[in-house]
């Protein structure tokens, strides 16, 4: 299981990374990509050595400055496309942590620790696993993507930025640079179930909740990866979900209005009936982690 | 010093952990050629022509090869032989020849001077193929005539196995009970991909071939016959091997391949399969499809049992025939009295991967079909599954038990010493009463929590024959050549004990040779649990004749009666006289002198042991499982799991119990993860690790294992009965009842494995129960 | 499906890299789809570290880089330029097995032997990091690699074994390694 050829650059700048995709993203024919960014390697050199891609030339990222790591400036945390999952995991600085703890919290969720060592958040992103766990807090939190092209940098939401399974709307001269998640005032968790302990998510759920002193819900957020060709959000069961006291008979009802309409695709790992069925209970169990973070009196 | 019954360290170890095995990968020899095989992409086609031009022209290719390019050779024959059934017609050749039946089927290879450049030039290769209906389903399918079988149907052989009037016997019965079953289709994966390095030697005239493993010298006949070359031409060689469960070693296209094209081009050729081969193209298991019936008096006495079973042969025959249809038939009664019975299994080829064994193969089966019809069958009859097996079992009185059954040609003499005292003993131990009790308070609060068991009979010691030879050199240095094979079990660790017992040495100073064709010229193999029975038998034997000739020479040296002497660390001592005394060593130069020749011995000191074995040898066991289900999820959590296992006598506690957690691990894969799924087309959808799932450490509860020696086992010296697959064999079985009782079903789980998916549709299907 | 392997005029195919295993410096010209676990079984004759699945999913192939387990098919050997390998061959000392391979002897860690490499680098990292980890936090760490043969006990036992023989001997902070950083 050895990779087809392929050229290999690796590139000083950012804009040396831009250029080299630039060049070879005219080469692409019905069989071979043209270029592919490589980062971290952990989704992509599988593929490689199954020769399920054959690009034309890697543009090895990995060693392009000033795109590890996180930090908050102005209630917002910025995540370098370059940071490692262990580094969110292993993260110390205590603004990441009061700020948006469901980042590191949900580290420890990706893959196993030897990926983790190695996969970076951007490679994550940009892969758009539908049931990545970083493409679904992306799409809970309305983060933004930072592209660089050969025209400068722009700015994406995660709304549109999944446009299929493995497809985003990056150009194909464009390299992620960076994830922004604004502050947002949210109880939010993840709850994913996987067929065996700890491995890849058959389905995951994201929910954040924000509750007035009342115990009201006055934000409500749900995301589900694993049901669709990327990660969703379910606006139905958010409108349900706002204005209802936070506890289990508004949580039952809104991952049962969650499931409704969605219409999974069938895999070797479950089937449209049963990802249904994991979604519902999913939503319900990640409402009430979600709930609980807010301490006892929530 | 006694080593047997001891957690000697093994052997094996060092090598091992310092990075210094030597896998069939590790091996490397000058100028090789890489060997990559071109497989089917589809199902089921005709092959219409095979382009290899832009193969051929592929940088650093020496060869593309099909079945165009071979002499007819004949296909590869069935090694575990049922006598009456003739399955020549459905045998796999050494290359698709005229049609492909699986995806995975080879129809060509390149040999190139890098593996990267072999699977470039194999990308080359132009199939042109017409595909044709795709049969998946062994009963469905079974009676349409096959172009790919010309014009035969795929259904090869009938296996039917029966004693007494079984027919009349539930037309009578007062209480039937009829469970439809399925078992989804695994296999035994071990962690190494498959391989093969041969190199021909110009000056000797001799091929050397590496990676053979489980039946070397059974596969180097067959090699001999097929290339037209003497045996001793071939020296298949020892290597590592990265575990077998009956997957690995048996003669697959590949192996013919590998050194048939090694002679052609008097080079070098090196095969090593990639993971995704190996899901597709080694030996697949236990895809089953059972309707059993239990007849029964009023009394919950069993009556009779039927079993009508459709196996999935995939897509040939190979080389296990249809022996694990033979398997399933006749040891499906396990450990009860029953007067009446009859398995009847239908092997169907499919265009599925070709099946062959899997560790405990048709007992895993038989085991989970048979003891989940029991608790079935206690739901019905109003009994506690407990007492319904208790009121059934074989117990002293009634064993040895003879069957009238003919199990692989020998007849089946059950030689255990008591299956019910043994079914309480390991419920005991395992705290089985409690473990109930705790599921029905925890189900009274709600909780999905239920226990199950599973009482199981294994098969070991398959003979007709193993021998060895034991030799000590002019250095003292002792030797062990015997004709098992390593797969990981730890076999080179119990052979040396068993010589090191005799000699009365340290197992430390006993080298072993296994599987090697040069050093003993024959052997019959490692599988079905057979090693440490017939081989470690003919180990023991060949030590004691070095032993009683040693003896024999030591009181001619020292003029004293054989009797007087005493073995003490690999030396004779006279019993009382302190000085007179001597060494392994220096009875071995003696033992070349004139002096002894004319005496009559041979020279050298070398014992030669064969043991003959008319009949097979039966451990026996229980599993318990308790597990909780989780709701939402359809998740199985195995709470806690207990084995009890009769093995007759373990010679190394330590290798013993790892043999069972191992199995355990395999039985669960089987019962809850591990599943061979197909679309429509025949497109195999489990093509990674990711996709076949292999329970990871979290998914292994800490399990109780009592080993027992209760009953050693009559017809070997050693008193052994194996121990290898019990592990594995009662995890359907007991994990299927535990789940069935947590969710408080009336009927079956239905199939295995329970994933989680199929837990739920019977949460959904159970119907009002709480 | 055939593409144009050969045109490949303006592109580099042949990368040099300076990879350092087991202290050992060496400077490899390659052919970029190289994966570092087959250039250190091909090239550099280093054969403790196996290959499972070649798709990152079984961790046979797991060696250290700059202190870290990972993958090492999933690592093109031109991406570990200038890092800091360790595999199986760099524990133990002159053929002598260490605290942790002897931990693995003592309680039966391994039977075919073909997944211990990537479980020992895999272990030799954790209690690098965590010299006090427990067994549930062993068991976690075991969890990444797969094991056909052993079904886990063996492996978690010996681990275990090694962590607590560890901590009766050496004081916790002086445990901690240094020079492995995240």
């Amino acid at each position: 299981m050895k990779p087809a050829k392929f050229g290999y650059f690796r590139p000083e700048t950012a804009e040396e990374a831009v250029a080299l995709l630039g060049a070879h993203a005219g080469a692409q024919d019905g069989a071979q990509d043209g270029a592919r960014v490589l980062a971290g390697g952990q989704s992509l050199v599988p593929l490689l050595n199954r020769r399920l891609v054959r690009p034309r030339a890697l543009v090895d990222v990995t060693r392009l400055p000033g795109l590890r790591g996180l930090a908050v400036t102005e209630d917002t945390l910025r995540i370098g496309a370059l940071t490692r999952h262990a580094d969110i995991e292993t993260v110390t600085d205590p603004a990441v942590h009061t700020g948006f703890p469901i980042l590191p919290e949900s580290a420890r969720w990706v893959a196993f620790p030897p990926i983790r060592s190695r996969g970076t958040f951007g490679g994550s992103i940009a892969h758009a696993d539908p049931c990545s766990e970083w493409c679904l807090l992306a799409v809970l939190l309305d983060a933004q993507l930072i592209a660089l092209g050969p025209a400068g940098t722009r700015v994406l939401d995660a709304a549109g930025f999944f446009t299929g399974r493995h497809r985003t709307a990056l150009a194909p001269d464009e390299l992620l640079v960076e994830v922004r998640f604004a502050h947002r005032p949210v109880l939010a968790a993840l709850a994913e179930y996987s067929i065996r302990q700890r491995d890849y998510a058959v389905v995951a759920a994201a929910a954040a909740i924000r509750l007035d002193r009342w115990g009201a819900i006055a934000e409500a957020r749900i995301a589900l990866g694993g049901v669709a060709d990327r990660p969703v959000r379910v606006p139905n069961a958010e409108k349900a979900l706002l204005g209802a006291v936070a506890g289990a008979e508004a949580f039952e009802f809104a991952a049962r209005v969650a499931a409704e309409d969605l219409e999974p695709p069938a895999d070797v790992h479950g089937s449209a009936e049963y990802r249904r069925e994991l979604a519902s209970t999913l939503v319900a169990r990640a409402l009430r982690q979600a709930q609980a973070k807010g301490g006892p009196q929530a | 010093m006694t080593v047997l019954g001891k957690p000697v360290r093994r052997l094996e170890d060092r090598r091992l952990l310092l990075g210094r095995g030597r896998f069939h990968d590790d091996v490397s020899r000058p100028a090789q050629l890489w060997l990559r095989v071109i497989r089917s992409p589809v199902a089921h086609a005709r092959i219409r022509g095979i382009d290899t031009a832009a193969a051929l022209a592929s940088p650093g290719v020496a060869g593309v090869y099909t079945a165009a390019d071979f002499p007819v050779l004949p296909r590869i024959p069935v090694r575990q032989v049922v006598p009456g059934l003739d399955l020549d017609p459905y045998l796999q050749p050494v290359l698709a020849t005229g049609f492909v039946r699986y995806v995975g089927d080879p129809v060509a290879v390149v040999l190139a001077e890098d593996p990267y450049l072999a699977e470039d030039a194999a990308d080359l290769v132009g199939l042109d193929l017409r595909e044709l209906p795709v049969t998946l389903d062994a009963r469905e399918a079974a009676e349409l005539p096959q172009e790919s079988w010309g014009g035969r149907t795929p259904k090869a052989a009938v296996v039917e196995i029966g004693y007494g009037d079984v027919d009349r016997v539930f037309e009578t019965a007062p209480r039937v009970v009829r469970v439809p079953l399925k078992v989804g289709r695994h296999g035994g994966t071990p962690l190494e991909p498959r391989g093969l390095v041969a190199d021909y030697d110009e000056v000797t005239d001799r091929m050397t071939i590496w990676g053979a493993t489980k039946v070397p010298h059974w596969n180097r006949r067959v090699l001999a016959q097929l290339l037209g070359i003497a045996e001793h031409r071939i020296h298949m060689t020892e290597t590592d091997a990265g575990g077998g469960f009956g997957v690995r070693g048996e003669l697959y296209p590949e192996d013919i391949l590998v050194p048939y094209l090694c002679l052609r081009t008097r080079r070098a050729v090196k095969w090593s399969e990639d993971r995704t081969e190996h899901l597709l193209a080694a030996n697949h298991s236990r895809e089953q499809e059972h309707t059993i019936e239990l007849a029964f008096d009023e009394e919950g006495h069993l009556l009779g049992l039927r079993d009508e079973v459709w196996q999935n042969n995939g897509g040939y025959i190979r080389t296990h025939g249809a022996a694990v249809g033979m398997l399933t038939a006749t040891m499906m009664p396990g450990p009860y009295r029953l007067p009446a019975y009859r398995t009847r299994v239908h092997v169907v080829t499919t265009n599925k991967s070709p099946t062959g064994t899997y560790r405990a193969p048709g007992r895993y089966e038989v085991t989970f079909v048979r003891e989940h019809a029991l608790d079935i069958a206690a739901g019905e009859l109003g009994m506690d599954p407990v007492d319904l097996r208790r009121r059934n079992l074989l117990d002293h009185r009634e064993l040895p038990h003879t069957r009238p059954i003919v199990i692989y040609e020998t007849p089946m003499v059950l030689d255990g010493k008591d299956y019910l005292e043994h079914f309480d003993k390991s419920l005991a131990a395992a705290g089985y009463r409690a473990w109930r009790e705790e599921a029905r308070a925890a189900r009274e609060a709600g909780r999905l929590i239920g226990t199950g068991c599973a009482f199981f009979v294994e098969k070991a010691g398959l003979g007709p024959h193993d021998s060895a030879i034991v030799e000590v050199d002019t250095t003292g240095a002792v030797r062990v050549a015997m004709g098992g094979t390593n797969v990981g079990q730890g076999i080179e660790t119990v052979m040396a004990q068993v010589v090191a017992e005799e000699l009365d040495i340290a197992p430390e100073a006993v080298g072993v040779v296994l599987s090697d064709t040069d050093i003993l010229p024959d052997g019959a193999g490692t599988w079905a649990s057979r090693s440490t029975v017939v081989g470690g038998s003919a180990v023991q034997r060949a030590a004691e004749e070095v032993v009683g000739k040693a003896r024999r020479v030591a009181s001619d040296m020292l003029e004293v009666s054989p009797d007087d002497l005493r073995i003490e660390n690999g030396t004779f001592v006279v019993a009382g006289v302190p000085g007179k005394r001597v060494t392994l060593a220096e009875i071995v130069r003696e033992c070349f002198t004139a002096r002894q020749l004319r005496n009559g011995e041979e020279p050298g000191l070398i014992g030669r042991g064969t043991f003959v074995v008319d009949v097979m040898t039966y451990p026996y066991g229980v599993h318990c499982a308790q597990v909780e289900i989780d709701p939402g999820t359809g998740g199985v959590r195995l709470l806690r799991y207990a084995i009890g296992y009769e093995i007759g006598r373990s010679l190394n506690p330590l290798i013993v119990d790892g043999q069972l957690q191992g199995g355990l691990a395999q039985g669960i894969g089987g019962a809850l993860f591990e599943e061979f799924t197909y679309d429509e087309s025949g497109k195999p959808l489990n093509t990674t690790l990711a996709d076949y799932q292999w329970p990871r450490a979290l998914d292994v509860p800490e399990a109780m294992i009592t080993v027992f020696e209760d009953a050693p086992a009559p017809d070997n010296p050693l008193g052994v009965r194996g121990a290898g697959e019990g592990g594995t064999t009662g995890c359907g079985g007991a994990i299927a009842n535990a789940v069935r009782d947590a969710l408080g079903l009336k009927g079956s789980v239905l199939a295995l494995p329970l994933t989680p998916e199929r837990v739920k549709a019977l949460l959904r299907d159970r119907g009002g129960k709480p | 499906m055939t593409p144009d392997i050969t045109a490949f005029d303006d592109v580099p195919m042949s990368i040099t890299v300076t990879i350092t295993v087991n202290g050992e410096r060496h400077e490899l010209v390659l052919d970029p789809r190289r994966s570092l676990a087959d250039v250190l079984r091909r090239e550099l004759r280093l054969l403790g570290t196996h290959q499972g699945c070649e798709q990152g999913v079984c961790g046979a192939c797991t060696v250290l880089v700059d202190g870290d387990p990972v993958r090492g098919c999933l690592l093109l050997a031109v991406q570990a330029d200038g890092a800091r390998v360790e595999t199986v061959e760099s524990l133990g000392r002159d053929g002598e097995l260490d605290e942790l391979q002897r931990a693995f002897t003592e309680n039966h860690g391994l039977q075919c032997g073909f997944c211990t490499p990537g479980f020992l680098m895999l272990a030799t990292a954790l209690l690098r990091d965590e010299p006090g980890a427990d067994r549930e936090r062993i068991t976690e760490c075991v969890s990444a690699n797969l094991c056909r043969c052993t079904g886990y006990k063996g492996i978690v036992d010996s681990i275990d074994s090694a962590a607590r023989s560890a901590a009766r001997s050496t004081p916790r902070s002086a445990a901690r390694s240094a020079s492995h950083g995240r």
